[in-house]
Formats: C-alpha cells, sequence, structure tokens
C-alpha cells in the first residue's frame, strides 16, 4: 500500500527560509533510510504559497486567485510518497521524522489503489 | 481504551523496518542465520514484554541489536566453553557493543545485509526454500503470511523454512559475500529469487487473497533494497526497471471480471506514470552500467521500455523491439523469445515477414507442444487473409491449453475467422 505523507507549512516554509545545515543533513539520512529500505518512491519539497495560485470554478466560470494565502496551518510545504505493507509501518516512519524540523505536523494519507472500495 | 495493542502493532512496524539489518548484523557475529534469526525473535519477544510498560524506546533498532546480543553471549556463556571457538566470538560481540552499533557505518550494515540476501539465495536451497527464506529474513514477512501469500499450509510454510535454515547449517554455507564469478552467479539466483517473488504476484488474480499480489510490492521492495546495496550491478537495476515498468500495467491488464487484456488493447491512460518514470529511470542506468552489454533482465526491460513510450499502441517502436528480442535470443538461445521475435517482426515488416521465422520455428520443432506457437502462426496467417490455414491453427493451440480463459479467447478467434 502507499501514503503520502504531507509535510505541514507553518510560517517558516512560508517565509521561505531556507532550512538549517543540521536540518538537511538529518533529512537526508532519514530519506537515505527509506529509499535502503525500498520505502520511499518520490518526494519534494514545495516553495511558498505566496508563489502558488488557486484556481476556482464556480460552475459559470473559473477565477485565479494568486498567493500568498493566509491560512498557513492548512498549508502544504512537502510531500513523501511511500510504499509499506502496513499502515502502522508508515506511521512508524512518520514518528522517526527529523528532530530537528520541530516542531512539525505532519499528515499521513493512504493513496487510493485498485480494488479499494 | 487499551494502549497494549497498539504498542503491539507499532513493534510489528518496527519489526519490519529493523527485523533484516537486525538478521543480518547479528548472523554476521554468529555465522548462522538460523541461530541469528532466533536471536533477533527473542529479542522481539522481550520488546513484546517490555514496550508496552516503558515505551518505544528513541532507538528501537538498537534497542532490539543489543538486546539480542546480550541473549548470544548468555547463551554462550551458559553453555560449557569447551569450544575455543566460541569464545572468541563472544569476546568479539563484548567488544563491538553497542552503542557503536549505530555509530558503525551504514556501508557495513549494508554488507551485512547483502550477504544475509546471498545466503537466503544460496544454491545449495531449493528454490522453493529460497524464496521462502528471501521473504522471512529479507522481506521481514511472517511465516503465516508467506504460506498465505503462496497458498499453503502454515505448517508446510514453517517446515520449508526449518529445512531450508538446516541445509544452510549442515553444508556450512559461510556467512560471507561470494567474490568474482561466483558472486555473478549466485547474483543470478539472487535476481532469479525476487523475479519470481515478483510473478507470483503478478500471476494472482481477482478473488486471491490479498496477500498474493502484496507480493509484488515485495519484490520491488527487495529489488529496491538489492538496487541500494549493489549499485553498480547492470542486472540489479534491469531487473528492477523490468519489474517496476511491468507493475505500472497493473491496474489495466484485467478488466472487472478480473478477464486479462492484452497489451495492446490495454487503456494506458491507466498505466502507472510513476512507476514507468523510475523504471525508465532504472533502464537507464542498467543500460549506462551494461556499457553495450546488456542482460537478460535489462533487455527484457528496454523491451517493456518500448512498450511503456509508445502514447498509442500504433506508435510502438517495433523496430527497437525485434532487434531487442534478437539480442535476447542471442543470449538466452530461448526458443520463446525467437517467437516473440517473429511477433515483433510481423509487426515490424509484416506478417510475411513474421511468418518466416514462425516457420522456422516449426520446422526446429523446439516448440512442440507449445500452444503460442499455433496461436501466432494462426495470427499471422489471419493477417495475410489464409482464413482457413488461420482457423484450423487456433482451433489446434485450444485443444493445447489447458486455461479455460485461453481456450475459450483461441476459439473465438478461430470463429472469428469464418466470417
Amino acid at each position: 500500500m502507499r501514503f503520502v505523507v504531507f509535510r505541514k507549512a507553518d510560517d517558516f516554509t512560508e517565509a521561505g527560509a531556507m532550512p538549517s545545515r543540521e536540518l538537511v543533513t538529518a533529512m537526508l539520512a532519514y530519506n537515505r533510510r527509506m529509499i535502503d529500505t525500498g520505502v520511499l518512491l518520490d518526494g519534494m519539497g514545495l516553495k511558498p504559497s505566496r508563489e502558488g495560485v488557486r484556481v476556482l470554478f464556480d460552475g459559470t466560470g473559473t477565477s485565479v486567485v494568486d498567493g500568498p494565502f493566509t491560512e498557513s496551518k492548512e498549508l502544504v510545504a512537502g510531500f513523501s510518497l511511500l510504499q509499506t505493507r502496513t499502515r502502522e509501518e508508515a506511521l512508524e516512519w512518520l514518528r522517526r521524522w527529523p528532530a530537528e524540523d520541530a516542531p512539525v505536523r505532519l499528515e499521513l494519507r493512504q493513496v487510493i489503489e485498485e480494488g479499494d472500495a | 481504551m487499551s494502549a497494549v495493542p497498539d504498542t503491539h502493532r507499532a513493534i510489528d512496524a518496527v519489526w519490519r523496518i529493523e527485523s533484516a539489518r537486525l538478521i543480518a548484523g547479528l548472523a554476521r557475529i554468529v555465522r548462522d542465520v538460523g541461530l541469528a534469526e532466533d536471536l533477533a525473535q527473542e529479542a522481539l519477544v522481550a520488546a513484546l514484554e517490555q514496550w508496552p510498560e516503558a515505551g518505544i524506546p528513541d532507538n528501537p533498532g538498537a534497542w532490539l541489536m543489543a538486546t539480542a546480543k546480550h541473549r548470544a553471549i548468555d547463551g554462550i556463556r551458559h553453555e560449557q566453553m569447551a569450544d575455543r571457538k566460541r569464545e572468541e566470538i563472544a569476546h568479539e560481540m563484548d567488544v563491538i557493543h553497542e552503542p557503536d552499533l549505530d555509530a558503525q557505518a551504514d556501508d557495513d550494515i549494508g554488507d551485512d545485509l547483502l550477504t544475509l540476501i546471498f545466503t537466503a539465495c544460496h544454491p545449495v536451497l531449493n528454490t522453493e526454500g529460497r524464496i521462502a527464506l528471501t521473504l522471512r529474513l529479507v522481506g521481514s514477512l511472517t511465516t503465516p503470511e508467506i504460506a498465505r501469500a503462496f497458498v499453503v499450509p502454515e505448517k508446510t510454510m514453517a517446515q520449508r523454512i526449518v529445512r531450508a535454515k538446516k541445509t544452510l547449517k549442515t553444508a556450512g554455507v559461510s556467512f560471507e559475500t561470494p567474490h568474482g564469478e561466483e558472486r555473478d552467479e549466485r547474483l543470478a539466483s539472487v535476481l532469479e529469487v525476487v523475479y519470481a517473488i515478483f510473478n507470483e504476484g503478478y500471476s494472482a488474480t481477482a478473488g486471491d487473497d490479498w496477500m498474493r499480489p502484496a507480493l509484488t510490492e515485495d519484490a520491488l521492495r527487495l529489488g529496491r533494497i538489492l538496487a541500494g546495496l549493489a549499485p553498480t550491478e547492470p542486472e540489479v537495476h534491469g531487473l528492477m526497471a523490468l519489474m517496476e515498468i511491468q507493475a505500472s500495467r497493473a491496474k489495466a491488464r484485467t478488466d472487472a471480471d478480473g478477464v486479462p487484456i492484452l497489451l495492446l488493447d490495454q487503456d494506458r491512460s491507466r498505466w502507472d506514470q510513476l512507476l514507468i518514470r523510475r523504471g525508465l529511470a532504472a533502464l537507464e542506468r542498467a543500460e549506462d552500467l551494461a556499457a553495450g552489454h546488456p542482460g537478460p533482465y535489462t533487455l527484457q526491460a528496454a523491451i517493456a521500455a518500448c512498450h511503456a513510450r509508445a502514447r498509442e499502441p500504433g506508435d510502438t517502436d517495433w523496430d527497437r523491439i525485434a532487434l531487442l528480442y534478437a539480442n535476447l535470443a542471442t543470449r538466452t538461445g530461448s526458443p520463446v523469445v525467437e517467437l516473440n521475435r517473429a511477433v515483433a517482426v510481423g509487426m515490424a515488416r509484416g506478417p510475411e515477414a513474421g511468418l518466416e521465422l514462425v516457420e522456422q520455428l516449426v520446422a526446429g520443432g523446439d516448440l512442440e507442444g507449445y500452444h503460442l506457437l499455433p496461436s501466432v502462426r494462426g495470427d499471422l496467417l489471419a493477417k495475410l487473409g489464409r482464413d482457413d490455414e488461420a482457423r484450423a491453427e487456433f482451433e489446434r493451440a485450444a485443444a493445447m491449453t489447458a486455461n479455460q480463459r485461453e481456450r475459450a479467447l483461441l476459439l473465438e478467434r478461430a470463429a472469428e475467422t469464418d466470417r
């Protein structure tokens, strides 16, 4: 089964600040571990929402709204795609997220697969 | 609201992540994968006893390793220390006791893990034993899970695993990574085992226990681990590419009733583009490393890639596929590959050219009794408008296959040529 891990945005990521060297090192080691275990399929970090746009369809037409978006807690700063045998295993990987990134909010979501109702 | 089951599930997850490295590290010390697994299991039991109360340690992998090592030392000390070698092992374990385990270079653990894979796929074991041991020791599956995946009673699978471990021990298989020519042969065995696991999962049909199709994911995961451990081996990436590209079609290859859909009839929008991308990247790596001499997995992956790259069936580069099959036929000497080449040539240069190759195969007699030979011949004859001959071939093919679905399909084609 596959899971997406969302790393939620915060003031820091929304400001477009560069992560510390410690965090980068820890993050690389963390990802490396997941690659070595055959778990990490894909992943990337995202630029702040001020560089994003929203497109809204209301049934009659579209409107385009430029970022930044204010509800930063709901925004996403990056994601990883994991393949694990169980949900618990994916959760265990989340528990191992680098402490250097704290405080951080992560969200685990399962990918819809063939055969899911 | 009890916290215990949650902790147990968490421990189960820790086990899935850590057990292969744990067993590999222990096997290097005790030089016996069976014993190493027993020790790892004892550590797991200790975790199940202690973690629900004490909480999961910060570094669960190191905790399990330290516990397993203490068990090993205890076990050895409790026995009569007559054997000098045992003393040396015990000494060695004292010297390398944690916490330096985690500081121990990841490369060392990587080497141990690679050795574990080589050992589980050792040629003294039969294929069934290799597959079972690899899934158990490297894939971290439980015996009941493996039994369910292979649709055999749990007891049978347990015996199979015990027997495999015993065979390794009796044969005196040392816990070492092979070198030189032997390494090539042993690596071939490893790749064969991984691909066999993949195919077992891929051949699962609708209604099967989900544990069966999950084997493809297990194989992909084993392949990815292997690619990390042996990054310079072209065929490791070749196999990875082949599996990823094949897996990319999983959703498109059967209809809602589970009836197989032929490659050229599949809805390509349902192919998994992420897996295709990963497969093509792995293929590129394999081809770079192979430096003009691609092995059988890389060649098969290259053929699969020709289909993956084509947005529509009509865009397929059949000339290249025919060329790749020719190369593969030379490498493997397989008449089945040659038959595939005939199909590709038929697509690239017309049914006449394909039929010419098929006639050679018929004359050669190697594929006598193989239903796909008259099936392919019938297809090419039908394209040439030789309907009577085509129908006879389809009927012959139908009589040769034991697969009900395939037979129905062939008889349908025979009936079509009547119109």
